[in-house]
């Protein structure tokens, strides 16, 4: 087989040296193309690092910003502070109102606060505002709770609808699903507290406008209790569906003679 | 490109490498600041409202 003597099968070094340098042409076209494909990978690199960085932005930061800029509107809200007993032995429990509450307030301008809300069921939970709108840049991602415009105010007649984040931009509405038939949602506003009740929990398409009709789920038909409706998205990190609380007034309070019980017990 | 960025960072390579990550956190806080808030509105998650 070997009929041809092994020296003169060039050596790879010889090869390498005896050769010149590939034509300069082909060598300079690969070389390009190595360059492109590097460049492209580094680039495919990086958009996968932005994702992740837009993770950590949405589902982390969203949630730290949100809850820090959530309590300081809480905190400058210029409500009347509820009563405390005297010898400063802690707050007073105010008397349940069945009677007809104070004529609701007007609807108040966009991304205006007016009310607070809160779920003893949630505790932890801090007391979250309610400003008026419900699109996401100006009030849902920045202002918390929103109430859709057009709907009943606190304890009026009608239907007060609000709209909260399940999940980042502070997520007022994350605990949802623990409502209970029958659990206080307490909503307070500059002089009143209005303590609505649960009836209900409904998970809905979200073109289902009715949930927020002025008698809900009745859409046309003139409204006689005031109730409140809580609309967030479900499931969690989907747009696919709603789930939604219903509830209707039980009683109301001024804020001036105390702070309702439920809120006392939770705390 | 990260070769080419390397090759121009002037001084020795802590001096590179610390610029390297100053750049990196350059980057990393002008998406938190501004574009991740100007995208997050285009996510096709998160919707919390009924409506038309």
């Amino acid at each position: 087989m070997t009929t041809q003597p092994m020296t003169e099968r060039p050596t790879r070094r010889a090869a390498r040296t005896q050769r010149p340098a590939p034509t300069t042409r082909r060598g300079g076209v690969r070389s390009f193309v190595y360059g492109v494909v590097g460049v492209l990978g580094e680039l495919l690199i990086t958009l996968g690092v932005l994702l992740l960085g837009f993770l950590v932005w949405q589902l982390w930061w969203t949630d730290v910003e949100g809850d820090r800029a959530q309590a300081e509107i809480v905190r400058d809200l210029d409500f009347v502070e509820p009563a405390q007993a005297a010898a400063d032995t802690g707050p007073v429990v105010a008397e349940p109102r069945r009677d007809e509450p104070p004529a609701p307030m007007a609807e108040p301008g966009h991304a205006e606060t007016f009310a607070t809300i809160q779920v003893p069921r949630w505790a932890g939970e801090p007391e979250r505002p309610i400003s008026q709108g419900v699109d996401r840049p100006t009030v849902l991602d920045v202002l918390g709770v929103g109430h859709y415009p057009g709907t009943a105010m606190p304890g009026g007649v009608g239907n007060f609808a609000l709209a909260g984040h399940r999940v980042t931009f502070g997520k007022p509405f994350n605990r949802i699903e623990e409502i209970q038939v029958g659990d206080p949602i307490v909503v307070r506003t500059a002089d009143t507290w209005y303590v609505y009740r649960a009836t209900g929990t409904e998970v809905v398409l979200p073109r289902d406008v009715r949930v927020i009709a002025p008698a809900p789920n009745q859409p046309g038909v003139e409204p006689t209790e005031r109730s409140i409706t809580l609309t967030t998205c479900h499931p969690m990190f989907s747009a696919r569906e709603r789930y939604v609380v219903y509830g209707v007034l039980d009683y109301w309070a001024p804020a001036s003679s105390g702070t309702p019980a439920e809120l006392l017990e939770a705390s | 490109m990260y070769g080419w960025l390397w090759r121009h960072l002037p001084g020795p390579w802590p001096v590179r490498a610390f610029l390297a990550l100053l750049l990196a956190a350059a980057v990393l806080a002008a998406c938190f600041l501004w574009l991740y808030p100007a995208v997050a509105p285009y996510m096709p998650f998160n919707e919390t409202t009924v409506g038309e």
